[in-house]
Parts: C-alpha cells; structure tokens; sequence
C-alpha cells in the first residue's frame, strides 16, 4: 500500500523473493509439463480423430429417457427445490441448518435464520459435511469380522453376547441430543452393567472441572462476546474451533462493526490474543502475544497478578515474574473494562482455568460477559472417567464395548491402548459409517446412517432445542445408531416415534411437533444472565502452574478450521479448503517462527523428524509468522489410517504426545528435530494468484485515525492528465454498460471477515467446483472461485523510511505480524479488461453488472485471466470428472449426487470463474416474476454471503435503494468504502471497507515491530 | 416440512386468497370459474347434461343446495362416509368411482364455478371453444447466410458456363481453320478440346474451386444439423396420443404437465395422475393396460425424451408460460393434432434468439417490469422486446 510505509506480504517466500516466486510471478499459469508444444503430425491426428468423432457422433443421437414418478409425492416438483430444518450436531459441534433438495437428494446446506444460536451462519466443516453423506468409502452393509451379516443375524448375536455381559461400556463423544441420551438411559435400564463413556478429542474437561470448584458449577457457561469491550483469548481459538464458533464469530463480529454515517457507531472491542501458534483467531486479534506452551499457567498467572495489581484487590499469587509481550497493556485495558471484558481460555489444564476464573471473578464478568444461566453442552467429555475406561479396558475388566458413532483409537491420546484393550473383550461393537480405525477392530460393525438420513435432536444449550430431519432415506443398507440400541434394549426401535414422543412429552411446551421441525428449533431460552462467585483455590492453581517444567522446543497440538478433530477428514472438500492461516491444503505441517527455523537450519521445503523418546515422526516444515520461538505447531486431525483415500494424508500427532504429562493439555517438551530432507513444495495457496506487483489492494488504519477521520487509511490513487491530477474514474476509454433493472454488487467488510473459509466451501457445493487434488494445488491450479488472501504486514521503521537500511529491514519477517483476509471472487468489473481481450467473445458483460463467462463458448486462449487484474480466473487443466487421475467425488456415481443441477459441469480446457450465483439472481427474478413485484432485498443471496457467519458479505441489487448493499454504500460512501486498484478504472461491481484495528496508533506497533528486526539482525 | 421462506410464501398467497374471497365473495366470476374447470374439473364433468366420468352439472345448483356443494367438493370422502343419502346413491351409480377432493377451494371458488356452469348453460352457443391458437414462430433455420451461399455458387457456376462457351467457340473456330489439312474424327475433335480445356489453367481453377465450394456447402450443412433433431419422433413405450387427450378431449396441458407453470421442466405426467381418470375409463385399453403393469410392478415407465437441450443451456417453463404467457404451440408445435409427439422446432439457439428479438415482453400487469417499461418507452417508441432487457444475454441461458 503505498500511503503508508507497511509493506504486505503473502508469505516468507514472497518477502524473501524466493526463486520460485520471482519466477512465477508474471506467470499465471504453471505450464510445468506442458511447454512442449504441439507439433504437425499430432495437430494432423487430433484434427483427423475429431472429424471422426464427430461424424461418427453425428449419425445417431442417443436416446434419452424420461422417468417419471409412479406415484408423485404432492410436495415434491421436479426442477424445484424443497428445503428442509435440520440440525449438524457432530461431537458437539452445532449448527442449525436448512437443507436444500432437488428431486429428492440433497445439494447445499444453508443457515437457519430461526436458530437462536447460530443466527444462519454456518462454518466449512458443515457445509462439507453434505458430501460426506454422499461418500463412496462409507460401508455399504453391516459386517461381523469384515464380513457381511444380516442385520436380524447381527441384533441376535449382539443381543445375546448382551445379555451375557456383566461390565458394559457404551463410548461416545460429547452427545448434544436429548432422545440420544434417553436411549442410552433405557439401553442402560434393560443391561444394568452398561456405564456411557464420553470423551471429547480436544477436551474441555480441565474447563468443566474448573468450573466445578471454581464457582460449585460443573459446567461450561455461555460467553457473550458481543457484550465485551475488551476480549482476550489465550490460546483460545474462538472464531474457528472454540465450543461454539459460529455463535461466537457472530457475537464477535457485533462488536467489530463501524458505520461512517454522521453519528454512526465509532467503537470497537479491543481483542487480545495470546497464544502459542498462529490461529485464525489471533490472526484477527488487535494485539497479539506470544508464549510457549509451558509458559501458559505462567502468563495467565502473570495476568492475574498484574490486574489485581491494577485493581489494588486480592493478593498476588507467587509465581515468577514473567514478561510478555502486550501483557501490561492487556492488563490495564482489562481493568478499564471491568464487567464488559472477557477472558477466554482454550487450555485443558485446571491449574490455568482456575486462573482464568479468578481473573474473570476480579473483572466482575461473571453474569456479565460469562452467563452460568444459559449453560453450554458442547463438550461433555470427561477426561478421568475415560482414562478409567482405558484401564479397566486393559486389564480386561470390561466385557462388552460399544462405541457409539465415535473413533477414539484414532482420536484420543490413548488409542493405541485402546487397541489393545479390545482384544480382550467378548464382544466389540462399532456404530460408525466405515471401517474406522476403532471400528476396524471390532468383531461387529453396525452401519451408522449419515445425519442427513436420520431422526434426531440437540440441545447445544439450555433451553435451546432443535431437531435433525431425514431429507434422504438410507442410500446403503444402515441403520441410525439409536435405532440399533434400542433394538438391542428390546424396544420399539423407530426411532422418529421415539424423538417425537421425547419433545412431545419434555421438551414442546404448547407448540406443536409439526411447527418445531419445520422450525427446525424450540427456543424456550433464560433470558436472564446469572452469575457465578468464585471460591477457587487460587494459591494451589499458582504453584500448580509454577512447577511446570520443560526444556528445548516444545510440541503444541491444535485442532484447526477445516479438518477439525479428523472425524470428517475423508471429505474432499474439506482437505482442499486452504487452512485459513498457513493456506496449506492436504496435509499437515510442522510450523516454526522464522528465528527457530534458522537456529535449526530449516529452510522453506524441508522436512524434519520430530522425535520424543522412541517415538518419530515425519513432517514437511512450514515457516510460521507470529509463532513462538522454540515451538513447533501441528495439526491433528491428519494422519487418519482408514478414513478413505483422500482422508489418509498428513500425519497423526496424538500418538506422539501419549504418555506425556502435559499430555491432556496437548503439547509436550523436549522434542528433537531432525531435517530429514528439502525440495518440497507445499500445496500451499497463499503465493498463488499474484497481482503482479500492484499493492493497493489491502487498506486499513487504526480505531484512533478512524475515529478522527472516516477516510483514515483509504488510499485515493490521482492520475495525471493534462488538466491536472484527476480522480482515475473521472477519465475513461470506455462508453461503459448501461445497468436499467438491476445491478447486483457485493460489499465486503474486511472488519468482520474472519477467514474462517465458510464462504469457499459454500460457494464450492453451489457451483460445482472440481477438486484437483495436491499435486494440482501445488501447481498454483487449484479451481476455487472465492478464495481468501491472507496478507501479513511488516511496518517499515519511520527512521529508516527510504533508506537502504529500511527497505532491508522490510524485507525481514516481522516476528508477529499483522494479519489481514481479504475474500476475493471475481470483482465483475464494468470495464472488464478480460472482456475486451476474448476471440471468441466467450466472457461478455451483462445490463444487469455481470461479467458473464460462457463455457460453450470458451476455447481456452487463457487470454482473459491473463488480462485480469485480480487473477480470480480459473482454468480447466484437465477433465476433473469421470477422471481416474482425480479420483475424488466426482469420479463415482455416488459422488457426482453432489452436483447443483443448475450449476453447469466444466469440462476441459475452458476458463471458470465466480459468476456471482447467477442462477440464484434467475431464480429469484422468476420468483420475483411469478409474483408481480420486484425482488425484495435479501430474496436473492449468493453463497458466500448466505453463510457468513458475521454477514461480512453483503449481496444485493445496488439500484434498489432500499437494499442493505445500497445503504452500506452510501453510508461508507465518504468512509472505508474502496475498491481494488482503482487507479487502472476497471470500476468493479465489489466494494470493499477498509479495515480498522483497534489499536493506539501506527507509533506503537512500528517500536514493536523494529525490536523484533533487531533481534533478526542478531541471528 | 416446507422451510421458511415457503411458509412466508405460503402467508403470502394466504393473504392473497383471503382478499379475493372479500373481493368475490358476493356472487361468482364466470371468467374465473371458466379457468378453474377447464383445469381441473372437465376431465371428469360435463357443463351440459351428459356424463363424461362423472354427471353433467347442468342444473346442479337446482339439485344441490350451496353447503352441500361446498362440503363435497372439499371432501367428498367425508360426505360419502357421513351416510349423505344422495351421496352414498351417487357414489354407488357411478361404479364407486371416487370425486377427487379440492380442499383448498374456499367460497370464492366454488361460487365461480358454479357462477360459470350457469352461464355455460344459459348461452351455449356462445361458449364455444374458439381460442386461436398462436401461430407458431416463424421458422428461419438461420436461412440468410446459405442463402447468399447458394446465390453466390449460382453466379460463379454462372460464370464458368461463360467462360466454358467462350472457349468453345474458340476452340470450334481454331478447329475450322485447321479443318484443312486433315479430317479428324469427331472423336479426335473432342478430345483435343478437352486437352485444350484441361490445359486452361483458368477453367481447371474454376472447376476445382467450384468442388471446393460445394464440398464446402454440403460439409457445412452437414455441421449445421449435427444435435438438431427436428422431427424427431420417436415411438413411445405407451402409445398416447395427445391429439386424443390435449386436441379432442380438451384436457389442460397443466393438468398432467403439473410443473409448467411453476418450474423449469413441464414434468413428465407420473402414473397417479393417468389414474386420476383411468380407473374409470377404458380399463381394458392394452395400452393402459400399460400403466396398470407399470404399477404394479412398481416399475415407473420409460418414456423417450422428444425435446431435448444440451446441458449447457438452462431453459425454464415458467419464465415462457407463466412469466411471459407463451402457449404450449410456439415451441412444441401443433401438439393438438399430433398422434406421436414430434420436434417441430429446431431447438437451436438461432431459434431461440431470434424469439427473443421478435417476442415483446409480456409486461401488462406485471410490477417487475413497471421500471424497466417506463425506461423504455422514454427512449423508444417501439415496443420493448426480450432483446431490449438482456434477453440476448449470455448468462441468461448459460450458467
């Protein structure tokens, strides 16, 4: 950006002006492979094949048939879609959804607005799970020993080595469904021995327990971010991964959101965020900290004592003083907003939540910020009756296990003990969908139905209800999981009478069943927020967290925003998603801070051993801005062994840490690391699509500019003409498009874009996006239309502006830099420079605003995204589907039911881009039509904007003036509004609004940001 | 079940229908009744006196009272059930054959339709069924274009025979003058007039690029038709006509076509909807026997798809005979009078642009438009066409 002296980057290699992006970056397309050229006598076959072919094709059209219904069910017309509430509740993460059906399958996944929870907005990992419904490597039948069984043979045997049973073990992850529940209570009724299990892979049971002693309520409240001014995460990802993401993105996203209107609202929480690696939450943080994970009890210790220190109240508890990184500034604004802040803790440690009890006691946030009246159910997992289990397991204690829907040989610490374990019980049953790895062990598998084949409820909190609904009957021979264990209890096993009859009776208070599951929610909710007094013993957590010791690199594990904790990893969409901070795609990686790298000797494309005692394993490294130093920083959810063959990829971390202490709180000290080999290139997205050298294209400033200035950070580019410098619009070439009906347009708010990805996924379901797989990723060919940049800032010392001294130090990675997403889909530009450059007129402008891209038409010249100035055009290397090379969902029957059937399939060799949902904009003008009446705003969303979870996205017609994206215009007119690179007047039809930090001022970062350089020039 | 935004709908159309009823309730709307019972009543009832499936209505109001009428109509089921003597009698005279329900007619309805029972008796002379039928659209088969080909053959072959009878006449000349010293044959003579025309380098270019041309033009057309099926009729599982049951029988297109009002395909008639009349009629018919099978098997059955668009094209029913109030005929042909359903149209997207630029937008009445007509007519005075308003758009058809 040229108005201030920050310079962006995508990543090390960018600011390092590695080779690799040096020489491709005036290079589009990486035609590595593919710079042979073509030569006479192939051009001569190819053209001689194709008259045959087409001659051939020409002789007899194919007859198509047309089946309809026997029997027409009154609510279905084909073409039309039906839409259907329903409700994703997987190991406790929740969202309301609306589910759309074409002829009977489901295609897309939408929010439910009637959900008091999560408001509409949905995340990745929902809106992929539509296509694990239709996931080929799912079981097709019950099996006994890997065989096939019948299910009557199966319930027999079950049913029998049941009742022979005398120590029964039922183990799930966190259940948020009250009739589940009410099954396992009349399962444990009919086998009196059968205890229920529950563990969750990334545990909150430290937060439970705390809760227990801090405050005599073993249970995790509600927070409510959108009350807090100052909010303060310690490792705490809360925007993607944290108890209830999308509730809290959106609670978050309230207090982020500014207006430029004369008397608008001008503040903004402040956000802290200390932490180890570099998550999507801190990447969105104002301030930002670092500390290794065994500092953590520490810092937060340390954070007590200076705000009771601030406070004058309490005693400070003795732990060394430690300095942190923004730790006093974090201390003092806390107590400046005491009541209205929030400190919020992802640890799994008691020692450090008991702190953060304390520290939240201290700033009176209890009943404030932190409801114990509405309490949460999204993790229920007890880490001590499960390692009970392990061992009991072991020792052969237990006779029977069921494991209901859940896979902790995979995903708990103790898997491989569990392993074990199972070979010592009569009878080993599995309710999963596929041969998993716990499920592959036992001697029974009985097929679990996908959610969008089932009955079902949750409560995510109290007094929030909502029901799950079949929108498919059952594609293989399954059965849902409570249907097989009441048919083992003896019971009546349909299960949709058994849920109506639960809301029936306990949970509908005067309204009736049919309006709750159109509805697809019951809200009943406590409005009034309770508090909590805290009696924890303070004095016991501080030397808990003061004996903490540990030497040499540590390990931390984090669950990130795609793969989650791995249930979901043989979804290809999900592995394609680029992780919102490192866009690494399909595999997992070990991140370093660049200092750590160096002390290592590790360059970008190594791989490293990380060793702890016998135990090694094998990963590619990434360089990681913003994480700690002598850290390394994976995911888990990787590494899976029979998830399916795009879910085996990366590397499993869990198995690692067993057996440490620390274990539980997911890291451990001392590992060794061993560079093992170099040369690889990551599927990694974020260098990919580059502008080409022009940096105008991210803007932002600071709360105390903006609050002066509502144009504070917009770079206003002027362009020189022989009458003076002049505005760049007030000058074209072009007679421009006339727009009389509609003219759709978009309003981005890089404020409340999170990154979380949710957008990407949703627009990949509505448009049928190809997956290429990683190899075509880390060709830069990946087929996303939205895709999020994700840019990291280096201030440039004032000082050294333009000196040769300054410009060196920004070429240094700042050691904790800013980070800014901004989501990119084709900007439909008036003046489109990739229309005037088609031969064939394939890419055409519409009256309505739209750059319109016809595949029919397209001979793949690449032409136009050569031209384009944003680089959002993508080009079909190869046929994705009906492909063995690309043996993804498209590749199956099975798969291809995915497919929006309005959305047309690309084949190869043509240019795709963001068409801004124009079958959705036809759709609602015909309904709109049908009616008589204009479209009302808000009919027609795209499906980026529909499932944003803190509505960053606006859509609509900017010719209505009563439209969102009208007002927002206008209101931020003489405000953040910009749009990208208006210096070469493309006029897009996207807005952007710059982003403001809520920060001091420029000053205080760039102090930060020139010790850390110095610090540099050390190493 | 149905989501939200289709409850919202539903409110909607609610509030539409609760207007109406204030609106009409008074006394019925002949117009209106006529619509309804050409939709959904003439397959079974006469207006006149004569049974088709069920009794002619003439006179029915003189039979019935309203209540009654009202509570049969809605639910004859419950009527029949409730022991209604006459329902009962009327149910056991036509073989047990049940009235389909119409549960959603309300007062306004029924009163309209009663209201046009009575009218059709009292003037029936008038009422007949007269409606013209739109003359289908213009078929060009992009036709300019060879045209000018052909006319530009015709010159050039033109031009050949000219230059062909000037040689001639040269080479005749040439022969008289050698004549003298010697006599060749006849044969002799041609042959070295072919030598002379085969050695003309002008004439063997005219030739070749005559061959060139015309392989050209045939390869063209032949390109040209590649994926164009008009005429396509393919023999049918069943043999249905529809000059039977859309032409002699007056059955609306909708009433088996369920989707062509409200989405993108027509919808292909399931088995159900053949029964609504076919457990009464001509049961023994083999070909509805068919269906009998087909049911029975549980085995939907296969028609063969007549009109067919590549995947790349979207077309909507609704957006052509809801949206812009297009007969069935403009595109499907006189479908009235076919025994086997044909492609009259070519299909291709010539034809569908050149409606696009000759058909004027359907805007009477309609608030979508109001905005856009009002732009238009400030600028033009001719009528706005679906050309004017981006029907000539790319992404209006491919997406």
């Amino acid at each position: 950006m040229e108005n201030t002296n920050k310079r962006y980057w995508k990543g090390i290699e960018e600011l390092k002006n590695d080779i690799s992006v040096v020489k491709n970056a005036d290079k589009e397309f990486n035609l590595e492979g593919l710079e042979g050229g073509t030569y006479r006598r192939d051009f001569l076959k190819m053209l001689g094949f194709g008259v045959a072919a087409v001659s051939l094709a020409a002789c007899n059209a194919p007859v198509r048939h047309t089946i309809p219904y026997l029997n027409k069910p009154e609510d279905i017309e084909p073409g039309i879609p039906n839409y259907y509430a329903s409700t994703f509740a997987q190991a406790g993460s929740y969202c309301s959804i609306l589910v759309k059906t074409r002829e009977g399958r489901p295609v897309k996944i939408e929010g439910n607005k009637m959900s008091g929870v999560t408001k509409g907005g949905v995340n990745a990992q929902v809106h992929a799970s539509l296509l694990s419904l239709y996931d080929n490597e799912r079981l097709k039948e019950p099996t006994k020993g890997g065989k096939k069984i019948a299910w009557a043979e199966l319930d027999k045997e079950v049913s029998e080595a049941l009742a022979s049973s005398s120590n029964i073990r039922l183990v799930s992850n966190t259940i948020l469904s009250p009739s589940t529940k009410s099954v396992i209570a009349d399962f444990a009724s009919k086998y009196p021995s059968a205890k229920h299990i529950t563990y969750d892979s990334n545990s909150a049971s430290a937060l439970i327990e705390a809760n227990g002693t801090s405050f005599g309520k073993a249970a995790i409240p509600s927070y409510l971010f959108n009350k807090a001014n100052v909010i303060v995460g310690i490792n705490c990802d809360f925007l993607g991964t944290w108890l209830s993401p999308i509730e809290h993105a959106a609670q978050w996203a309230e207090t982020r959101r500014l207006s430029s209107a004369k008397g608008g609202k001008k503040t903004m929480s402040r956000h802290y965020q200390f932490e180890t690696g570099m998550s999507m939450t801190g990447a969105n943080a104002d301030y930002r900290g670092m500390f290794k994970p065994s500092q953590e009890g520490a810092f937060v210790a340390n954070l007590y004592n200076r705000i009771a220190g601030i406070m004058g109240v309490g005693s400070q508890l003795s732990v060394a003083n430690g300095d942190f990184e923004n730790i006093d500034k974090c201390a003092k604004d806390l107590v400046a907003a005491k009541g209205a802040s929030l400190v919020v803790s992802g640890s799994n440690d008691v020692a450090v939540q008991t702190i953060i009890n304390g520290i939240n006691s201290l700033l009176g946030n209890l009943g404030n910020t932190i409801d114990f009246g509405t309490t949460v159910n999204y993790k229920q997992g007890n880490d001590a009756t499960m390692n009970q289990f392990v061992v009991e397991l072991k020792s052969g204690a237990v006779d029977s296990v069921i494991f209901l829907d859940s896979n902790p040989v995979y995903d708990h610490l103790l898997g491989a003990d569990i392993a074990e374990g199972l070979k010592k019980v009569k009878l080993s049953v599995a309710i999963a969908d596929r041969a998993n790895e716990t499920a592959s062990l036992c001697t029974y598998l009985a097929l679990n139905t996908h959610y969008l084949e089932s009955w079902g409820d949750a409560s995510p909190k109290a007094g929030y209800y909502s029901l799950t609904q079949p929108v498919i009957s059952n594609i293989f021979n399954s059965r849902q999981g409570e249907s097989s264990l009441l048919t083992w209890a003896g019971k009546y096993s349909d299960y949709q009478a058994y849920v109506k009859n639960v809301w029936n009776s306990g949970i509908l208070n005067g309204k009736t069943w049919t309006q709750a599951l159109h509805d697809g929610v019951y809200e009943s909710p406590n409005t009034a927020l309770a508090g909590a007094s805290f009696s924890g013993n303070l004095a016991e957590a501080a030397s808990k967290v003061s004996s903490v010791k540990s030497s040499g690199i540590e390990l931390y594990v984090f669950e990130n925003v795609t793969i989650g904790t791995g249930i979901q990893a043989n979804n290809p969409w999900l592995q394609e998603t680029p992780d919102p901070v490192s866009k690494v795609t399909w595999e997992n990686t070990a991140a370093f801070s660049q200092k750590t790298a160096a002390d290592l000797g590790l360059e970008v494309g190594d791989w490293v051993n990380l060793t702890i005692g016998a135990k090694t394993v094998e990963l590619p490294i990434l360089i990681q801005p913003g994480q700690a130093n002598d850290t390394v920083t994976v995911a888990m959810g990787y590494g899976r062994t029979a998830a399916g063959k795009a879910g085996n990829v990366g590397v499993a971390m869990l198995p690692l840490l067993k057996g440490a202490a620390t274990a539980s709180n997911l890291w451990v000290g001392g590992v060794k690391i061993e560079k093992t080999k170099s040369g690889y290139t990551l599927a990694q997205t974020q260098t990919h699509e580059t502008y080409m050298g022009r940096e105008a294209v991210v803007q932002e400033s600071v709360l105390s500019e903006y609050v002066k200035n509502s144009k504070a950070g917009r770079f206003e580019p002027m362009i020189a003409t022989s009458d003076g410098f002049k505005k760049p619009y007030s000058i074209s070439l072009w007679n421009g498009h006339e727009k009389k009906n509609h003219s759709w347009g978009m309003v981005i708010d890089l404020n409340t874009c999170t990154g979380c990805a949710a957008c990407v996924v949703s627009c990949q379901a509505e448009n049928n996006v190809s997956v290429v797989g990683k190899a075509e990723v880390a060709r830069a060919r990946e087929m996303h239309w939205i895709r999020i940049d994700r840019y990291y800032s280096s201030d440039a010392p004032e000082e050294e502006g333009y000196s040769v001294a300054g410009y060196k130090a920004m070429e240094t990675a700042s050691a904790n830099p800013e980070v800014v997403f901004q989501p990119l889909m084709c900007q439909h530009c008036s003046n489109a420079p990739c229309e005037t450059v088609c031969p064939v007129l394939a890419t055409t402008h519409s009256s309505e605003g739209l750059n319109q891209m016809t595949y029919n038409r397209c001979v793949g010249t690449r032409y136009c995204a050569n031209n384009c100035p944003y680089k959002v055009r993508r080009f079909n290397w190869f046929k994705y589907f009906e492909n063995d090379n690309f043996d993804f969902h498209f590749n199956n029957e099975l798969g291809r039911m995915v497919i929006n059937p309005d959305v047309t399939v690309r084949s190869r060799g043509v240019i795709e881009k963001c068409s801004m949902c124009v079958q959705r904009i036809q759709a609602g003008k015909l309904t709109a039509k049908k009616e008589k009446r204009r479209p009302v705003d808000g009919e027609i969303e795209t499906a980026c904007s529909q499932s944003c979870p803190t509505n960053a996205i606006t859509f609509g017609d900017m010719l209505d003036p009563e439209s969102r994206v009208s007002k927002l215009l206008i209101q931020e007119e003489e405000g953040r509004r910009f749009q990208l690179l208006e210096e070469i007047n493309v006029i897009p039809q996207v807005n952007y609004l710059v982003k403001i930090r809520n920060k001091d001022g420029v000053k205080k970062a760039e102090a930060v940001a020139h010790t850390d350089h110095a610090e540099h020039a050390v190493h | 079940m149905i989501n939200n935004i289709s409850k919202k709908l539903l409110t909607l159309v609610a509030l539409v229908f609760v207007l109406t009823i204030n609106t009409f309730a008074q006394d019925g709307d002949a117009a209106a009744g006529e619509t309804l019972f050409k939709n959904n009543c003439s397959q079974c009832h006469a207006v006149g006196a004569e049974v088709v499936v069920g009794p002619g209505l003439a006179g029915i109001e003189e039979r019935r009272d309203y209540a009654w009428l009202k509570k049969w109509i809605n639910n004859p089921a419950a009527v029949i059930s409730s022991g209604d003597k006459y329902a009962v009698e009327l149910y056991e005279k036509f073989n047990k054959t049940q009235m389909t329900a119409f549960p959603a007619y309300g007062d306004a309805e029924i009163k309209n339709l009663l209201a046009y029972v009575k009218s059709a008796n009292a003037a029936p002379a008038a009422a007949a069924p007269g409606a013209v039928v739109a003359a289908p659209a213009q078929e060009t088969s992009g036709g300019k274009f060879f045209n000018i080909v052909l006319v530009a053959l015709l010159v050039i072959m033109g031009l050949v025979l000219v230059a062909l009878l000037a040689v001639l006449k040269l080479l005749s000349t040439l022969a008289k003058g050698e004549s003298l010293e010697g006599v060749p044959s006849a044969m002799d003579n041609l042959k070295s007039a072919l030598k002379g025309l085969s050695a003309n380098k002008t004439i063997v270019t005219a030739v070749i690029w005559m061959f060139v041309l015309i392989g050209t033009k045939a390869t063209l057309d032949g390109l040209f038709k590649i994926g164009v099926h008009q005429g396509y009729a393919p023999t049918q599982p069943i043999n249905f006509s529809h000059k039977l049951h859309a032409g002699d029988m007056e059955i609306n297109c909708a009433y088996c076509h369920t989707g062509v009002y409200k989405g993108k395909q027509s919808g292909i008639p399931s088995s159900s909807i053949c029964m609504n009349c076919h457990n009464a009629i001509k049961r023994e018919s083999p070909e509805i026997q068919k269906i009998y099978t087909a049911i029975e098997k549980n085995q939907p059955i296969q028609w063969v798809r007549v009109h067919n668009l590549p995947d790349l094209a979207y077309f909507n029913h609704a957006q052509h005979t809801n949206v812009a109030g297009l007969d069935c005929e403009n595109c499907h042909g006189d479908i009235k009078n076919m025994e086997v359903v044909q492609q009259r149209h070519t299909l291709t997207m010539g034809w569908c642009i050149d409606c696009h630029r000759k058909t004027d937008v359907n805007s009477k009445g309609n608030a979508y438009y109001d905005a856009l007509l009002t732009a238009h007519n400030s600028t033009s005075k001719e009528a706005m066409k679906v050309e004017d308003i981006g029907g000539l758009e790319c992404a209006k058809c491919h997406y």
